[in-house]
C-alpha cells in the first residue's frame, strides 16, 4: 500500500484519551475511592547501611484509627527482584538496611495523618554499620559488603566482551584518543506520586491497581512475593502520570498494600509522598566512563575499547541490563569495525538506580558524541561531515552481532545541518555563542523478554459484535505517549473505521493478552503488529461474510469511510455495523488474538540479550547555546532535531515524545543532579531539584524522516527515547564552540564553565572532568568473533506470524 | 482535631464541607468533594500541578486553607467546560496533543485561562511567564504553548463575532 492510501496512518489526529484529560475525568491511582478503603504508610530507614536489631510496633498499633501495623516478619521470607539474576529486594527490610528510605515497616489507618501518625510511633533499633556512599568507597571496603551476592564484594556485575582485535585497530590508526567522561545521576521525576490500590476480597483473590508501566512483570513477582497463585492476582495499571523509566519495579507500597488489605480486609491505598518518589529512583546511573577510539585520517573509526563504572546504588534492579546497555548500542550509529566492552555496576548505599528514558545509553552516547567531536577538530574535519561519512551500514549486522535493518541518519544529519544553518554558522557566531551536533541510535523494544520464555512479547485481541462495537484488549500501559491511541489508529487504519469507534481496553491481567511493559520503546511496535494482526484476521472473517452477500470474491473488497465494499465500485457495499452482523451470523462470537515476539537475534555469547532490537532510530540534533562568560550559564536558545521514526503513525505524536526527549536532554545536561550527603538526598523537592521550566526550555525545530522500516507497524520504529540523546553531546560540544572549553561531565553548571574557563585563562587545559579512574581489573574479556559487515538476515521473520487463531 | 463546618463556592455551587480546619483546600477538594481532576505533585507549592482559580487567579490549592477561601469564587478543572462544552483552552490542548500523560493539565488549563483573562492576546514570552510555576514532564511545553495560542487566537475570533 502506498503512504496515501492510508486513512488513519500519517494524520495528526488527537489522542482518543485527551477529551478525558482536559476535563480532569481521567482517573489516575489516587484518584480511585472505595468503600471502606483504608490509607497506608511505609515507615522508611534513616539510615543508609545498618542491621535491624528490634522492631517494636505497640505504641503504633495502640493508636486509635490504627487497623494494622506489619513488619517483614508477616510477609514471605522471599527476596526479589525485577531481574531473575538480581533477586536482592525485600519490601520490608527484615535485618538490614541498604538505603535511606528502604521500608522497614507499614500501617494502614482510617486516613493518611493517623496511618503517618502510627508509622512515628513505631520503634526502631538500629546498629549503624559503615555507609558506602560511593564507587570508590564500596571497592575499597569489601569488609563492609552491602550484598552477599555479586561478582566480587559490592560488584553487582562485572562484564568484558571483545568483538574482533582492538589493539590491531588502533595500531593501524592515524589518530588515537583516550577521554574520561562522568555522567551525573538523574532521576524520572513524573508529575505523579507513585500510588497504589490493593484489595484483598473474601474469595482469597487479590486485585491491584497502580500506576505502574508494566502490571505484568509486577504480577508475576507479587505473586513470589505474596506466595499467592498467580492466577489468584489480578493486576490492573491506572493511566500513568509520567513514567520515564520510573514506575516499572514492583514496589514496596504496592506489596504493603496488598497485605495490609488481606489483614484488614478493607482496600489499602499508600501513595508516595514527593520526597518518597526520590528515593524510589530507579533513575539514571552515574557512569565513569573511559574511551579509546583509533581514527583515520578521514574520520573512519578503526576500532573502540569502552570503558564503564556504574554506581548502582543499593540494589539490583534492572541493573544488569544497564550495564550492558552502556556498551551496547555504540556500534549501530557508526561504522566500527572491532570493539571491545568493559563493564562494572558497583552497590553503594543509596537509592537503586535503574532505566530511565534511554536506558544506559545517553551516558555512553554522551562520552562517544564529544569524543567524536574532539577528534574530528584534530583531523581538521567538519563534524557534522564526518559524522555522515561513516554512518553504519543498514540491513547489516555490527561487531557485537547486532542487526540493524533502516537507518535514515543520513537524511536527520542533512536536514538539521539544513536547517539550523551550521554551515554558516559553524566558527562564525559571536564570541559566546556556539552550536553543537551529536547524532544517537536507540533501540525500538527490546528482543529478549526479562525472563526467558518463548511466548509472544504482547498480545492484542481485537473483538467485534452486531452493535458495531469494536473493542481493542491490550496488556499495554499508556503512560502518556499515547500507547492506547496507536492501537486505536491502527486497528482503525486496518478495519477502515474512525478511531472513535473503537475502545481500547488496556492493562489488565485478568482482561487483556499479557504485554510486557512499556519500557524499551517497545509497545507501538510490539503491541502495535500484534494490533495488525488481530484486527486482519477480524477482517478476513467480515470479507468473508460479506463477499458471500456480494456474491464477490473476498479479495475484491476494502474496506474504508466505515464500510466494506467493492474495490473501484464504492457503492457495492455494506456499512461496518452491517459488515460484522453478516460475519458474526456466519461465524459465530467475534474475538481474534494477535501475537508479537521479535525476530530471535540475541547474538550467541553471554550478554548477547541485551542490545538487539527488531529496528533501531536515528536522531541528529544541532543546538545553538548562548554561554554567558561572567557566570558560565549556558543559555540553549534553539534546538533543531530530525529522528528518523520509520513512519510517523500520528506526526503530532511523535513530535510531542520528541519534543519531550529533547527538553529531558536538556534538564539532564544543564541542571538535574540525584546526590547525596551522607547517604540523604540533598535536594528531594521540585523546587531544589533542578528541572527547566517554559522559561528553560528555548524554541525546539522537529524534523521527522520517514525510512519505513520493514520490522515496523507499517514502517514505524520508536521516539520516545531516543531523541532524548543526541541533545546532551550536541549542548556540550556547543558549550566548547562558544567558549572554548571542554566540560566532560553533566550537568554542565554555572560553576564548571567558570572554571574550565579560568583554568584556559591561566593556560591549563580548558576541561573540567573526572581526573582518574577506578583501581579495577575487570574480568578476561571473552573473544567473540566481529559480526561487522554481516548481511542481516530473517528480516521481518518473526514468530507467531501466522496461523493460530483463524 | 474536631471538624469545622465550611460553605465553598466551587464551579458556582455553593457547598457545605465538614472538614478539620488544617486541611488543605487541593485535601478538601479532592477528598471531601470528590473533585479528583485537581492534581497534586508535591504538597509543597513547587510544582503549580494543583492549581486552581480563586477569584478568577491561580492559587495553588496545597497551599491554600479552605477557610479563607469562603466568600470567594473556586474554580477547578470540572468548571471550565460550560453546558457539555469545553472550554477553548481544553479544545486545543486536546487537539493539539498538549496533554501527554495529562497530569499536570488541570493546573495548566486553570492557569492559562487566568492568563487570558487577563491578557486575550499575550505574546509566546508572555504564556511562557505566565505558566513558568507549572512543571511538565512529557512535553518540552511546545505544544502546550502552541495550544494557548490557539485558543487565544479562537477566543479572539469569538468575541469579535459578538457585538
Amino acid at each position: 500500500m502506498k503512504k496515501d492510501r492510508y486513512a488513519i496512518v500519517g494524520q495528526s489526529l488527537p489522542k482518543i484519551d485527551a477529551w478525558a484529560k482536559v476535563v480532569g475525568e481521567t482517573k489516575f491511582a489516587d484518584d480511585l475511592v472505595m468503600s471502606r478503603m483504608a490509607h497506608g504508610k511505609l515507615l522508611r530507614s534513616p539510615h543508609p547501611h545498618a542491621l535491624i536489631k528490634r522492631i517494636d510496633t505497640t505504641r503504633a498499633r495502640a493508636l486509635p484509627g490504627v487497623y494494622a501495623v506489619i513488619t517483614g516478619h508477616d510477609l514471605p521470607r522471599v527476596k526479589f527482584g525485577i531481574l531473575p539474576v538480581s533477586q536482592d529486594e525485600e519490601a520490608l527490610c527484615v535485618e538490614k538496611v541498604r538505603m535511606v528510605g528502604d521500608a522497614v515497616a507499614a500501617v494502614a489507618a482510617v486516613d493518611e495523618e493517623t496511618a503517618e501518625r502510627a508509622s512515628e510511633l513505631i520503634d526502631v533499633e538500629y546498629e549503624l554499620l559503615r555507609p558506602l556512599m560511593s564507587i570508590e568507597d564500596s571497592l575499597a571496603h569489601p569488609e563492609a559488603r552491602i550484598h552477599e551476592y555479586g561478582d566480587r564484594p559490592n560488584v553487582h556485575k562485572a562484564v568484558a566482551l571483545q568483538f574482533g582485535d582492538v589493539e590491531a585497530a588502533f595500531a593501524s590508526a592515524h589518530l588515537v584518543r583516550e577521554d574520561v567522561f562522568f555522567f551525573e545521576g538523574n532521576t524520572h521525576l513524573p508529575m505523579e506520586q507513585h500510588s497504589a490500590v490493593a484489595q484483598w476480597g473474601a474469595d482469597g483473590k487479590l486485585v491491584l491497581w497502580s500506576s505502574t508501566q508494566t502490571p505484568h512483570y509486577v504480577h508475576r513477582l507479587l505473586a513470589k512475593i505474596l506466595d499467592v497463585p498467580q492466577a489468584h492476582i489480578r493486576v490492573v495499571a491506572a493511566p500513568v502520570g509520567g513514567g520515564f523509566g520510573g514506575k516499572l519495579d514492583p514496589f514496596a507500597h504496592e506489596i504493603a498494600a496488598c497485605k495490609l488489605s488481606q489483614l484488614t480486609g478493607r482496600p489499602v491505598k499508600i501513595t508516595l509522598n514527593r520526597e518518597e518518589v526520590f528515593y524510589t529512583h530507579r533513575g539514571r546511573h552515574p557512569v565513569l566512563m573511559w574511551i579509546k577510539t583509533g581514527f583515520t585520517k578521514d574520520g573512519a573509526i578503526t576500532g573502540m575499547h569502552f570503558r564503564s563504572w556504574l554506581d548502582g546504588g543499593a540494589y539490583g534492579s534492572y541493573g544488569v541490563a544497564s550495564t550492558f546497555y552502556t556498551g551496547a548500542l555504540q556500534t549501530v550509529t557508526y561504522k566500527i569495525p572491532v570493539y571491545k566492552f568493559e563493564g562494572a555496576r558497583v552497590f553503594t548505599n543509596k537509592p537503586p538506580c535503574g532505566p530511565k528514558r534511554g536506558h544506559g545509553t545517553p551516558q555512553p552516547r554522551f562520552a562517544m558524541e564529544c569524543q567524536i567531536d574532539k577528534a574530528a577538530e584534530q583531523l581538521g574535519l567538519d563534524p557534522a561531515d564526518m559524522r555522515r561519512r561513516n554512518l553504519a551500514e543498514p540491513f547489516a549486522k555490527t561487531a557485537n552481532h547486532l542487526t540493524v535493518t533502516t537507518i535514515g541518519l543520513g537524511e536527520c544529519i542533512d536536514r538539521v545541518v539544513e536547517a539550523s544553518g551550521w554551515r554558516q554558522k559553524r566558527g562564525n557566531l559571536p564570541a559566546g555563542k556556539g552550536i553543537g551536533i551529536a547524532c544517537s541510535s536507540y533501540l525500538t523494544g527490546a528482543g529478549t523478554a526479562i525472563y526467558w520464555n518463548d511466548m509472544p512479547h504482547s498480545g492484542v485481541v481485537v473483538r467485534a459484535d452486531r452493535s458495531g462495537l469494536v473493542a481493542v484488549l491490550c496488556g499495554a500501559t499508556d503512560i502518556g505517549q499515547g500507547s492506547d491511541s496507536i492501537l486505536a489508529y491502527l486497528v482503525a487504519e486496518v478495519l477502515g473505521i474512525e478511531p472513535k469507534d473503537i475502545r481500547v481496553h488496556p492493562a489488565d491481567t485478568d482482561l487483556t493478552p499479557v504485554d510486557l511493559g512499556s519500557y524499551s520503546s517497545r509497545v507501538t511496535l510490539m503491541a502495535g503488529n500484534a494490533a495488525i494482526q488481530a484486527a486482519e484476521r477480524l477482517r478476513e472473517k467480515i470479507f468473508a461474510a460479506v463477499a458471500r452477500k456480494l456474491e464477490v470474491a473476498p479479495d475484491r473488497l476494502v474496506a474504508g469511510d466505515r464500510r466494506v465494499f467493492v474495490d473501484g465500485d464504492p457503492d457495492r457495499g455494506v456499512a461496518f455495523a452491517q459488515a460484522v452482523v453478516l460475519a458474526e451470523s456466519m461465524f459465530g462470537v467475534l474475538a481474534f488474538p494477535g501475537s508479537y515476539a521479535p525476530p530471535r537475534r540475541a547474538g550467541k555469547y553471554k550478554g548477547g540479550g541485551v542490545g538487539p532490537s527488531p529496528c533501531y532510530s536515528y536522531s541528529a540534533c544541532v543546538v545553538e547555546v548562548d554561554v554567558d562568560r561572567d557566570t558560565g550559564e549556558v543559555k540553549p536558545t534553539e534546538v533543531w532535531i530530525a529522528h528518523d521514526v520509520g513512519r510517523a503513525l500520528n506526526p503530532l505524536l511523535v513530535e510531542g515524545q520528541v519534543e519531550g526527549s529533547v527538553y529531558m536532554g536538556l534538564g539532564e545536561v544543564l541542571m538535574e543532579e540525584q546526590v547525596f550527603r551522607k547517604g540523604v538526598h540533598k535536594i528531594p523537592s521540585l523546587l531544589e531539584y533542578k528541572s527547566p521550566t517554559t522559561l528553560e526550555t528555548p524554541e525546539i525545530h522537529t524534523i521527522l524522516v520517514e525510512s519505513d522500516d520493514p520490522e515496523g507497524p507499517f514502517g514505524a520504529k520508536e521516539a520516545g527515547q531516543g531523541p532524548l540523546l543526541p541533545v546532551i553531546p550536541a549542548v556540550a560540544n556547543a558549550v566548547y564552540d562558544a567558549v572554548g572549553v571542554r566540560i566532560d561531565e553533566t550537568p554542565i553548571t554555572p560553576e564548571k564553565v567558570t572554571k574550565a574557563m579560568d583554568a584556559r585563562r591561566q593556560g591549563k587545559p580548558g576541561r573540567l572532568g573526572p581526573e582518574r579512574l577506578p583501581v579495577f581489573t575487570f574480568p578476561e574479556a571473552k573473544i567473540v568473533e566481529s559480526a561487522f559487515g554481516q548481511p542481516a538476515e530473517g528480516i521481518a521473520e518473526r514468530p507467531f506470524a501466522s496461523g493460530g487463531a483463524s | 482535631m474536631a471538624p469545622t463546618l465550611l460553605t465553598l463556592k466551587i464551579n458556582g455551587e455553593e457547598r457545605d464541607v465538614l472538614a478539620p480546619t488544617h486541611k488543605t483546600l487541593l485535601e478538601v477538594l479532592r477528598e471531601e468533594c470528590n473533585l479528583t481532576g485537581t492534581k497534586h505533585g508535591c504538597e509543597l507549592g513547587e510544582c503549580g500541578t494543583c492549581t486552581v482559580l480563586v477569584d478568577g487567579l491561580p492559587v495553588l490549592s496545597c497551599l491554600a486553607l479552605p477557610i479563607e477561601c469562603q466568600g470567594h469564587e473556586i474554580k477547578t478543572v470540572e468548571g471550565m467546560a460550560q453546558g457539555g462544552r469545553l472550554h477553548p483552552l481544553q479544545q486545543a490542548f486536546a487537539e493539539l496533543g498538549a496533554a501527554q500523560c495529562g497530569y499536570c493539565t488541570p493546573g495548566i488549563l486553570l492557569t492559562a485561562e487566568a492568563l487570558l483573562v487577563e491578557n486575550p492576546t499575550p505574546t509566546r514570552d508572555e504564556v511562557k511567564s505566565a505558566l513558568a510555576g507549572n512543571l511538565c514532564r512529557c512535553t518540552g511545553y511546545t505544544k502546550i504553548l502552541d495550544a494557548v495560542e490557539l485558543a487565544a487566537l479562537r477566543m479572539q475570533g469569538a468575541a469579535q463575532r459578538q457585538p
